[in-house]
């Protein structure tokens, strides 16, 4: 039928302008279902609204975005979208400081989220299980009760990304997640993404470059709020133009 | 999952607070009706009515503080609630006069006749059966909040906005229950009651009763209230409090939490208005004055906003205060209110709960010192640190295991 069958994301057309400056322009990006897509680019290029638009955050001025190939992600709701499957990590992190970590990584599990749903739930031995092996995953199994607050700011990223996997959505959009994170932490990162993105979608903005070689995906620049170069790493960061703009700078 | 739920509700301390509100539930009356006048442990019966009437401040700073302290809604316009409770026992109070009035009109209150009503309007039919008046209590109230809170949840008021129009409500009830026309009694309001349920309410038993009911009705707040805060629901809220966007990204729906803890919070107000007016004898409109609504948030920030002991401590202690400067010093009430909030606010952020838990977990920590030099490991700090937390009362840290 048409180009956006098959994809779970794709953006066409897509332009939004704060007070006349165009923070996106035009901005066309496809992820496929269980593909990762890495987004390099400048500061201001538009790679956290671009997020926002998604997630619902933003309203589009114009455009078309698509999830799963059909739902029109404008007329939705941060909530609704949360609820389709889009998780999303926030460049600064953002977790419930006055919160223990169990907490956090429970109101994020992927449950019922209606008022009396919420009122009467009770921990089932799955859910248990299933937030404890989140923990391990993210290393933050021994700091189960301590309030998010005390946490890193690495562990905070880590958290947060837990708190992506609890959601268990389909799409998940992560911005600057090793923002903070020591090399070996980055590496680890680097690992659990590229394992998610074997069942889901994944759409990560990086400035690191050597994390995002080692995410081995698809890469896209972006640029001034539209795409100036799309590719492997290597072919990305060879062409000239994105070397004039973004990596010579 | 009731069962569930409730037995969450009934941590440690939430368990201490309800058994001690029944236990005086019990006691101040027997002290006032069973031992005589004169005698040692005798509690006259101004005094039961008094305290009565603390109780029922307590439970409205409560219902403010489930707003408030645990979802971040300042509301400024919680007498509005408590004070339309009031008005729907008061109508059920004067309808019990009867042909006793001054013109002795076996239907219309006095007021009414006075202002040459032919019949009962509407709204004042079926006020004189005492379930119908009690489900009002709960019901008027309860919708204002809900309709209020749907439309401003809805398109995201928040913060000071949120706070503006809160008052703004009270303040055009305020204006609007003052008419005579409203067919609320006008600036006199409701008064000169005289039976509740078919016994007097100056009997010394029925204002023994009405404490009873008053305590008992505070005890069922708090397990409500804690049922709530100590529910997965209760953990969004904070979350809501602490960061409203964020809690939409992870799917939950803001607006009907808000409009959750508003619409319950204004039922516990108007209950609390309701054992209110009969233990004071009268509601007239100076009861929806905005001011009434920022008292209580005054209350509860002294108390500790976000714990469940706080506002009914802050609720009481204040009103203690203001009963004493009343009597002796009236002019200067004002000025010390004041100023109580201002130190509160500069020096006691987490209110009396909060100095409390601060000098307690001092306290605790001087005597681990005392008998092991050895630093506190991190996973000891972690238990200081929240025994210091008050974020919320009874908060429970560790992860529930199925129940
Ligand atoms: N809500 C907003 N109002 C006004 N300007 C905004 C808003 N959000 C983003 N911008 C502007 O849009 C541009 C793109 O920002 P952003 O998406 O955060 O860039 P990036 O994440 O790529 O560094 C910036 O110039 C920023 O100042
Ligand atoms: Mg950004």
């Amino acid at each position: 039928m048409s180009a956006h069958t098959d994809t779970m994301l794709y953006l066409d057309g897509v332009s939004v302008a704060f007070d006349g400056f165009k923070a996106i322009n035009n901005l066309a990006i496809i992820v496929k279902p269980a593909e990762m897509l890495a987004i390099i680019g400048p500061n201001g290029a538009g790679k956290t609204t671009m997020m926002d638009i998604i997630t619902g955050k933003t309203r589009p001025d114009t455009g078309q975005v698509l999830f799963d190939g059909r739902t029109d992600l404008t007329r939705l709701d941060e909530a609704a979208i949360a609820n389709l499957g889009i998780g999303r990590k926030f460049q600064k992190p953002t977790v419930f400081e006055s919160q223990t970590v169990w907490d956090n990584l429970e109101m994020a599990l992927k449950k019922p989220r209606g008022i009396f749903s919420t009122l009467f739930y009770t921990a089932s031995d799955d859910d248990v299980a299933r937030i404890t092996e989140i923990l391990e995953t993210v290393r933050l199994i021994a700091r189960k009760d301590e309030l998010a607050a005390n946490l890193s700011h690495g562990q905070k990223q880590w958290l947060e990304i837990g708190m992506l996997l609890a959601q268990d959505p389909k799409l998940l959009l992560v911005d600057e997640p090793v923002a903070g994170m020591t090399d070996s932490e980055t590496e680890e990162t680097a690992k659990l993404l590229r394992e998610i993105s074997q069942t889901r979608s994944v759409v990560v903005v990086e400035h690191d470059m050597s994390f995002v070689r080692e995410l081995g995906s698809r890469v896209v620049c972006l640029a001034e709020g539209s795409v100036l170069a799309e590719g492997s790493l290597d072919q990305v960061s060879a062409n000239p133009v994105v070397i004039e703009r973004y990596l010579g700078r | 999952m009731l069962t569930q739920a409730l037995f969450r509700a009934l941590d440690k301390k939430a368990i201490w607070v309800i058994a001690i509100f029944l236990a005086v539930a019990v006691l101040v009356p027997m002290a006032n009706l069973l031992i005589p006048p004169g005698q040692y442990g005798h509690v006259p019966t101004y005094l039961v009515s008094l305290m009565g009437k603390y109780l029922a401040y307590a439970i409205l700073a409560l219902a403010l503080d489930l707003v408030w302290g645990y979802c971040g809604i300042l509301s400024l316009g919680h007498g509005a609630f408590f004070a339309l409770g009031g008005y729907a026992m008061g109508m059920y109070l004067m309808r019990q006069i009867g042909s006793r009035g001054v013109y002795g009109n076996p239907v219309l209150p006095d007021f009414m006749v006075f202002l040459n009503y032919s019949e009962l309007p509407w709204f004042w039919l079926g006020m004189d059966n005492f379930w119908f008046a009690m489900l009002m209590v709960v019901f008027v109230p309860g919708l204002l909040a809900f309709v209020f809170g749907f439309f401003a949840f809805r398109s995201r008021v928040t913060g000071v906005y949120l706070s503006i129009i809160t008052q703004a409500m009270t303040f055009a009830l305020l204006l609007a229950f003052f008419r005579n026309d409203m067919g609320f009694g006008g600036n006199n309001g409701l008064t000169d009651f005289k039976d509740i349920l078919g016994v007097s309410v100056q009997a010394q038993s029925t204002r023994a009763t009405l404490f009873a009911a008053t305590a008992i009705a505070l005890a069922l707040s708090v397990l409500v209230c804690s049922m709530i805060v100590n529910s997965k629901l209760g953990k969004v809220m904070i979350a809501v409090r602490d960061a409203e966007s964020r809690t939409r990204f992870l799917g939950y729906r803001v607006e009907y939490v808000k409009l959750f803890a508003f619409t319950v919070s204004a039922i516990m107000a108007g209950i609390a208005g309701a054992l209110y007016v009969p233990q004071v004898g009268i509601i007239n409109p100076s009861e929806f004055d905005p001011a009434n609504s920022i008292e209580v948030v005054i209350w509860t920030a002294v108390g500790g906003r976000g714990t469940l002991i706080g506002p009914i401590i802050g609720a009481i202690v204040v009103n203690l205060g203001k009963s004493w400067f009343t009597t002796t010093l009236p002019e200067l009430w004002l000025f010390a209110l004041g100023a109580l909030f201002v130190f509160t606010t500069l020096f006691l952020p987490k209110g009396i709960v909060g100095l409390w838990h601060q000098a307690w977990g001092r306290m605790r920590r001087k005597t681990e010192h005392a008998e092991r030099p050895a630093p506190p490991t991190p996973a000891q700090s972690a238990d200081i640190e929240r025994g210091e937390d008050p974020a919320s009362f009874g908060h429970e840290a560790q992860p529930k295991p199925a129940e």
